[in-house]
């Protein structure tokens, strides 16, 4: 095992109750993400097939706005330089507001009426109805672009985020937690190592121990054969502790 | 929600052919700020391409324009500008022109959906 793959970290029992809280926090974050990103990518589909079929609306909607554009012209007359010419202020505006999904903000565009219409007058003299009828296409026209400029905009909105959740599940499952599970065997290994040592070690200390006894007892008893040390068998008196009488 | 109400509403720009501008300016969109630049642009064919270019980039940047319409023919022209730009908002629309139908595989957000799922698949 390389230590690329693992964290570098010294291997004890601390280090290792330390992995195993991170792989847990790792696993359960990978789920959480894997949520998140399902979540996501249900809403993203959803929106797909909106915007999709918006978009073939759309398609319906400007045709028949152009068409009332002809007519409206066939009875009023040119008057397109006249509308070019008077622009003054925005009547349909775009508010944004805010959507939620699991966690990503997604900007929803919403139009309102803002003040009066400008070519209240337009077609006064004749084409009215057309241009009433025109003016009416043509809002319901805006009213579903805006619509589909929310859905557009949540589409590139979430198409991003996606990219990054998968990202991130990815990393966790394929980089992070397969590294911490390494450092976590490392640090088993080790710590397996290491008992080993200390048992074999205790196991020589007692060896050594045992071969000085056997050596001690042995000078012992040639001193016994010999005479030279006094038998003392008796046990030791425990009231006695060896230590002077106190008088008073 | 306090602040969002009390934000400035934004605007809808317009690029396209005469009759298209035309009729976005009767739906009640057009509007001349305070330096005389309109929130249209009207092409013809005698319009340079750099000039749509430089409107287009224009319109992006105001901070005021939330959504920009643009006649697909015309996207196409400019087809490279329209890709580079990546950022939610301001959203870019491609509207079919009136003898231009519309035509959903020139789409750059289809075209980019396309990459993921087949959209005649969810239809």
């Amino acid at each position: 095992m390389s230590s690329k793959d693992r964290l570098p970290i010294f291997p004890s029992r601390g280090a290792q109750m330390l992995m195993k809280a991170r792989l847990k926090g790792a696993q359960k974050g990978h789920s959480l993400l894997k949520k998140k990103a399902d979540a996501l990518q249900m809403r993203f589909r959803m929106i797909l097939s909106k915007i999709i079929e918006t978009k073939t609306l759309m398609g319906d909607v400007m045709k028949e706005a152009a068409f009332s554009l002809a007519e409206a012209k066939f009875t009023t007359g040119d008057f397109n330089q006249v509308v070019l010419q008077n622009v003054t202020k925005a009547q349909l505006k775009i508010r944004t507001k805010k959507d939620n999904v699991a966690g990503v903000t997604l900007p929803v565009f919403e139009w309102y009426q803002d003040g009066t219409d400008n070519y209240e007058l337009a077609g006064l003299a004749r084409g009215g109805q057309q241009l009433a009828k025109l003016k009416k296409n043509y809002q319901s026209a805006i009213k579903l672009l805006v619509e589909l400029a929310s859905l557009q905009t949540s589409f590139v909105t979430l198409d991003e985020v996606i990219k990054i959740t998968n990202r991130r599940v990815n990393a966790i499952e394929h980089v992070i937690i397969p590294k911490i599970e390494n450092t976590l065997a490392y640090i088993i290994s080790e710590l397996d190592e290491i008992e080993r040592e200390e048992f074999y070690r205790l196991k020589k200390i007692q060896d050594k121990k045992k071969i000085n006894k056997a050596k001690v007892e042995k000078a012992k008893a040639e001193l016994k054969a010999a005479g030279l040390l006094k038998e003392s068998n008796q046990p030791a008196n425990i009231l006695d502790e060896g230590d002077e009488d106190i008088l008073f | 929600m306090a602040l969002h109400s009390a934000q400035k509403g934004k605007l809808i720009s317009v690029i396209g052919d005469e009759d298209t501008c035309v009729g976005f300016l009767l739906g009640g969109v057009g509007e001349i700020n305070k330096n005389r630049h309109p929130n249209f642009m009207v092409v013809d064919k005698n319009t340079a391409v750099s000039e749509i270019e430089e409107t287009f980039k224009r319109f992006v940047k105001r901070d005021d324009i939330d959504i920009i319409l643009i006649n697909q023919n015309i996207a196409e022209i400019i087809r490279h500008v329209v890709d580079s730009h990546n950022s939610p908002i301001p959203a870019i629309l491609e509207i079919p022109s009136k003898d231009h139908p519309y035509d959903s595989s020139k789409d750059s957000i289809l075209r980019r959906a396309k990459g993921m799922f087949n959209p005649e698949d969810i239809l």
